[in-house]
């Protein structure tokens, strides 16, 4: 027993140097030379950081096109989800006010033109996309308010949805933060 | 096609084109057979004279649980007290705070045994230095210990008899040098280069378009991230875990997490079959396992799909499925597959938040992970089926009033009583657990714990009762994903789920290997035509009633009380 003891001792010892600190900065200096360098992917307009190319934001002004709802606020120190059941009457209940708030601000909308994912909160809070259709239903709203045709803005969705992997593999997605500040541009 | 449904069928295929070689791979390594990656051979006598070892020594079973239990009990001591003390120690930029001694307990139990149930958040309840030192370090461990405890249950089945069952300290360490460092290092750049960080820099801070002050934490998780899902460990960087963008950034990453995830615990069982010379017994087990993935992954997805029935009644579109805990990139179909894995094979990872998932959902997470052997964990899929199998072997053997045998070696009164004991252990962890938590809950609900007892759900009526049998069943099955909802950061939870975790970890090592180690020392007998032959058809559907019905009788009843109610509720 003491054998095996002052063994466990010495080899818990070694692997420590190799899989905590060779394993980890192996693949710290080869991430150095991705995009961010290791940091994660940031994004600038005007020079000033204005976000992470990954990490959704909170956007609620009229004039931009919003994500989905987050349990934490868009809280990128503390992600999480609402983890509410899918029968909890008080949790139905939120949804039917986000229903009732998405029909309030467009009012030419059907409620079988809403998608779920723009009344229900995502798993980290941080979901950096919206689905195609969350966004067709916002084209009027955010052409209205930016007194831009829907045609135009209409075409900036189209081009700034991500289709399926290699137009094979999993959904198509709208990145809200780049789809955002494409808007920005167009203003100019 | 539908292309979500496309990604799930790639993924599956890529993983089991990896895994058949693989397997044939390390049946070879444990072997000692000639294989390619023999140069890395220096590097692992180097640890074996810094560590006093001769990886040439046979050990019998007892020197090898001795060895595998001294080794989990340095690594207990060590990492609670490093957890502990967190605050004192270097890395940590974000200036977060030491744990408290429960949570402390808890974690450190939780990642030695595989399981990493995570009563904290990775944002603000560990640093750097733990995040490596301790927690990655203990995915890598805990994983390769599963593994090697498979390779002596191998080896008690190669030869005809044999007392002698191979090193324990050299399967582990080559469970790590030639499988899981060099898979976890292309892992970890692939989601390196799609955007999962891995500099040391603490928070970051932006002004965000809008106008808001936003705070990012980030850290190196690229190489944790890797054993994560290689090691079928599951703990998550971040507090969400594989839904966190910066964890899980894109529909690729997604796809190698899933595979790394599978990858291994196939592999395992094609390597058992190449290593003992019986193709077709692995090829039979594939094939049960296979099956009860499907059997669980169908309707999963079918009630993902269909989205959730009351969110249908106030008139939305869902024809994305439901989208309640899920994220975008990946969608419920992907998310469908990642719940139905990551439950039977006791990862524990989490893309989307399976509290939020349908009813009907919860059922078959928490049948995968009560059954734990479709594919199952590294290594420990092997031995929870091997029970499941000598249980079967009995059964049959008594059917067709024989001595049950395994392989040439009869199988008595001892080793059907040890089955039969880590048999009953699961039930016994699992529905005591939930009833005394449910105890608790109704009868101490001001109790001053850090979350009072009737503060403890977050959900209620049956989908409460669900939360506190799902932290049970996932502690108890060392598997770690959570119905998050349950406010689990408190002394009665870490307690009770640190003691479950530990008995739900090792008693299923010891059972198997010490069966294994009794059977491979008895006398062969050569097959004759009475023998019951294992490697039939006949003798898997066997295997595959033992554990419908084992696993019905045992939770049918909570299964009922909890997601069949809710699910029957919302029928009306």
């Amino acid at each position: 027993m003491k054998k095996y003891l002052l063994q466990s001792i010495r080899l818990t010892a070694v692997l420590l140097v190799l899989l905590c600190v060779v394993y980890p900065l192996i693949v710290a200096f080869a991430g150095g030379f991705s995009k961010g360098n290791g940091g994660g992917e940031k994004i600038t307009k005007n020079g000033k950081v204005v976000g992470y190319a990954l990490i959704g934001q909170n956007f609620s002004k009229p004039e931009y096109f919003w994500g989905r709802p987050s349990a934490v606020g868009y809280n990128a120190a503390g992600s999480g989800g609402s983890n509410k059941g899918p029968s909890n009457e008080e949790y139905l209940a939120v949804v039917s006010g986000r229903i009732d708030t998405l029909l309030k601000y467009h009012p030419y909308l059907k409620k079988a033109d809403i998608p779920a994912d723009m009344v229900t909160a995502s798993g980290s809070g941080l979901d950096p996309n919206i689905s195609e259709q969350a966004a067709i239903i916002q084209i009027k709203r955010v052409a209205a308010n930016r007194g831009l045709t829907d045609r135009a803005v209409a075409e900036l969705v189209v081009k700034n949805t991500e289709g399926p992997l290699l137009g094979m593999f999993g959904p198509s997605v709208v990145n809200v933060l780049k789809l955002n500040l494409a808007l920005d541009e167009l203003k100019k | 096609m539908n292309t979500e449904l496309l990604g799930i069928i790639a993924t599956y295929l890529l993983t089991l084109a990896i895994a058949i070689p693989l397997g044939k791979y390390l049946a070879k390594v444990f072997a000692g057979e000639k294989v390619w990656t023999d140069f890395l051979k220096p590097i692992e006598n180097g640890i074996f004279k810094l560590s006093g070892i001769n990886p040439k020594e046979e050990m019998n079973w007892k020197q090898h649980l001795k060895a595998l239990l001294t080794i989990n009990m340095v690594w207990l001591v060590y990492g609670f007290f490093v957890l502990l003390y967190q605050d004192k120690l270097p890395l940590n930029p974000d200036g977060n705070p030491g744990m408290s001694p429960d949570l402390s307990f808890n974690t450190v139990i939780s990642f030695v045994v595989n399981c990493n149930l995570q009563h904290y958040s990775g944002e603000s309840g560990v640093s750097y230095l733990t995040q490596h030192f301790v927690l990655m370090f203990l995915q890598f461990v805990s994983c390769a210990t599963g593994i090697a405890a498979a390779v002596v249950l191998f080896k008690a089945f190669r030869d005809k008899t044999s007392a002698k069952l191979g090193n324990f300290w050299d399967f582990f360490v080559k469970s790590i040098t030639r499988l899981l460092l060099p898979m976890s290092l292309v892992i970890a750049l692939i989601l390196a280069f799609n955007g999962t960080p891995t500099s040391y820099e603490g928070k970051d801070q932006f002004i965000s378009v809008q106008g808001d002050t936003v705070n990012v934490s980030r850290g190196p998780a690229a190489a944790f991230v890797a054993i994560k899902h290689l090691g079928t460990n599951g703990g998550g960087w971040f507090g969400t875990n594989s839904a966190h963008p910066l964890e899980n950034p894109s529909y690729l990453t997604a796809m190698v997490e899933l595979f790394a995830q599978v990858v291994i615990p196939i592999a395992m069982v094609i390597a058992f079959g190449y290593f003992i010379r019986r193709r077709k017994l692995a090829w039979m087990m594939f094939g049960v396992m296979t099956i009860g993935m499907l059997l669980l992954l169908i309707p999963t997805l079918s009630s993902e799909l269909g989205g959730n029935p009351a969110l249908a009644k106030m008139g939305i579109s869902q024809t994305t499925g439901a989208m309640e805990g899920k994220e975008v990139r990946f969608g419920p179909a992907l998310s469908a597959y990642w719940s139905t894995v990551t439950t039977i094979i006791s990862t524990g990872s989490v893309n989307s938040m399976h509290d939020s998932t349908m009813p009907l959902t919860g059922v078959w997470q928490l049948l995968g992970m009560m059954i734990n052997s479709f594919y199952g964990g590294c290594g420990v899929g092997i031995l929870n089926y091997f029970i499941y199998l000598i249980i079967a072997v009995f059964i049959s053997g008594l059917m067709v009033g024989r001595t049950p045998e395994f392989l040439g070696h009869k199988v008595e009164a001892r080793e059907i009583k040890i089955a039969a004991l880590v048999t009953l252990l699961s039930p016994f962890l699992i529905l005591a657990g939930t009833a005394i938590a449910s105890y608790v809950f109704t009868n101490y609900g001001e109790a001053a714990w850090a979350v009072q007892p009737k503060n403890w759900l977050n959900n209620p009526g049956f989908h409460g009762f669900s939360e506190m049998l799902y932290e049970m069943t996932s502690s108890n099955a060392n598997n770690g994903s959570g119905f998050e909802g349950l406010g689990d950061n408190n002394v009665f939870w870490n307690v009770a789920t640190g003691f479950v975790l530990m008995l739900g970890r090792f008693l299923p090592i010891i059972g198997p290997i010490a069966i294994a180690g009794l059977l491979g020392a008895k006398k062969y007998i050569p097959e004759s035509a009475g023998t019951l032959k294992t490697d039939t058809l006949t003798f898997s559907v066997m295997i595959f009633a033992v554990i419908v019905v084992l696993n019905a009788l045992s939770y049918f009843p909570a299964l009922a009380l909890g997601p069949l109610a809710e699910y029957f509720t919302m029928l009306k």
